[in-house]
């Protein structure tokens, strides 16, 4: 049992400081997200219409350039067009989690505003036109009436795109984030033992992945009994 | 920007090609047509056993699928560049690595739209072809796939768009294609990254996005036709 790889204290603390920062790579983007998901829905539905069109480019260039290239932009072209004091600020202060931070958060909230989009749309008009005659103005009725129901409707492909969400933290890895990738690829160059790292690296993964296919499966079950 | 698209243009279009391999969006195109057309048979495959009524074959393909789905592609790629050399004796490229990768990925992907399209039919469809007597086999081969299949043909174009934003990891393993290009043209240059990965982002956008359109274009062909024939 000596011979495993995990028996090394070492390589056991670098695999956990790499879940560590995966998770919260994961946890920031998720939560920056969901919030701009909204924002970006609430302006889709309802803003004036050079408004509207500015969150239609938003969405569709996100939806159309791969993942990795959204990175690259924000890791090596935008500190380009910052001022030298705050590309050196940058530098200093974990760059590249920042950046790559950036980069995945606008990414997800443009798949999610529009799955929140579909499920607004998909609610019966006379939702909105109940909660304004009520007397609540738009951000009211959008804020307590529409937008829960607008997420419980939206909840499997938010699902979906959590879990998107979680493998996309992995690309951060190839602009230098210590993620759990990167130290994968740390411990493979240092003992050559590629098989068995890759294996651990695909269970944790895996774990996590199904965590949140589970956690979604059970929410759905939930929420959609509790519409009835 | 105007200036380096004109200087290295065709770079970013294919690649060294002809004085070396070809690269750069031709690449691209190339190794996602190759990697959705090699994972279709699979993906049928897939998609079958997942709706078998043996329920062992349901669930080790859906063992499959959810593991395949539940891994960054990233993972599967350095996976396929560990494994594919040690299994075939080496001699490989790392094309045919990302192939091996993308195929292996999408297959799983592929195969769940597979499966919701044979879910989708109504059940009479299969309950009528055994009235019939038409064997399992019989049954899936000329009434239930000839159907799902037509069908699912809007998702599995969407999924071409997918494939290609998913060759771009292909630059990790130093495939010549077009993310990789862009790497190499901005190497070259050094001081102008942000116009080379915004003229890098603008290319993968116009074909992503001009595909997608025309994926709509097909998709509501299709939905007319479905609406028209009796049913």
């Amino acid at each position: 049992m000596k011979d495993l790889l995990l028996a090394n204290p070492d390589y056991v603390t670098l695999l956990l400081h790499g879940l560590g920062v995966t998770a919260r790579l994961f946890a920031i983007s998720w939560v920056l997200a969901m919030v701009l998901a909204s924002l970006l829905m609430a302006v889709r539905s309802a803003a004036r219409p050079w408004a509207q069109r500015w969150v239609w480019l938003f969405v569709e260039y996100h939806r159309n350039v791969p993942g990795l290239v959204q990175i690259f932009v924000w890791y090596f072209g935008v500190p380009q067009l910052l001022p030298k004091v705050m590309q050196q600020w940058v530098n200093r202060h974990d760059g590249e989690f920042v950046l790559s931070c950036i980069a995945l958060t606008l990414y997800a909230a443009a798949y999610m505003s529009e799955d929140l989009r579909s499920g607004l749309r998909s609610l019966p008009r006379g939702q909105a036109e109940a909660a304004r005659s009520l007397g609540m103005n738009y951000r009211q009725s959008l804020l307590y009436i529409l937008l829960p129901q607008a997420l419980r409707a939206s909840l499997p492909p938010l699902v979906n795109q959590t879990l998107a969400l979680f493998k996309a933290t992995s690309l951060a890895m190839t602009v230098g984030v210590a993620d759990l990738m990167h130290a994968t690829r740390q411990i493979e160059n240092e003992t050559y033992r590629t098989f068995e790292i890759f294996l651990v690296a695909s269970a944790c993964y895996l774990a996590i992945s199904w965590l949140i296919m589970g956690a979604g499966a059970y929410a759905s079950r939930r929420f959609s009994a509790a519409r009835h | 920007m105007l200036d380096i698209l004109r200087d290295y243009g065709l770079i970013l279009l294919i690649g060294q090609y002809p004085q070396g391999p070809l690269g750069g969006l031709a690449m691209t195109l190339i190794l996602a047509a190759a990697a959705l057309l090699l994972s279709f048979p699979l993906a049928v495959l897939v998609g079958i056993a997942r709706t078998s009524p043996y329920r062992w074959v349901a669930w080790a393909a859906a063992a499959y699928a959810n593991s395949i789905r539940g891994l960054p592609l990233l993972l599967l790629v350095f996976w396929a560049y560990f494994a594919v050399p040690m299994l075939t004796g080496g001699g490989v490229s790392a094309t045919a690595m990302m192939l091996v990768a993308l195929v292996v990925y999408e297959s799983a992907y592929l195969g769940e739209i597979v499966r919701a399209g044979i879910a989708a039919l109504p059940r009479g469809q299969q309950e009528a072809a055994r009235t019939l007597g038409l064997g399992y086999g019989a049954t899936l081969r000329k009434v239930i796939l000839p159907q799902a299949l037509y069908n699912m043909i809007p998702s599995m174009l969407n999924q071409f768009v997918v494939v290609v934003k998913n060759t771009s990891l292909a630059y990790v393993i130093g495939v010549d294609e077009l993310t990789n290009a862009a790497y190499q043209v901005n190497g070259q240059l050094l001081t102008r990254p942000f116009e080379v990965y915004a003229l890098l982002a603008i290319t993968y956008f116009i074909v992503c996005f001009s595909l997608s359109r025309g994926v709509e274009q097909v998709e509501r062909r299709i939905t007319a036709a479905r609406r028209s024939r009796p049913a």
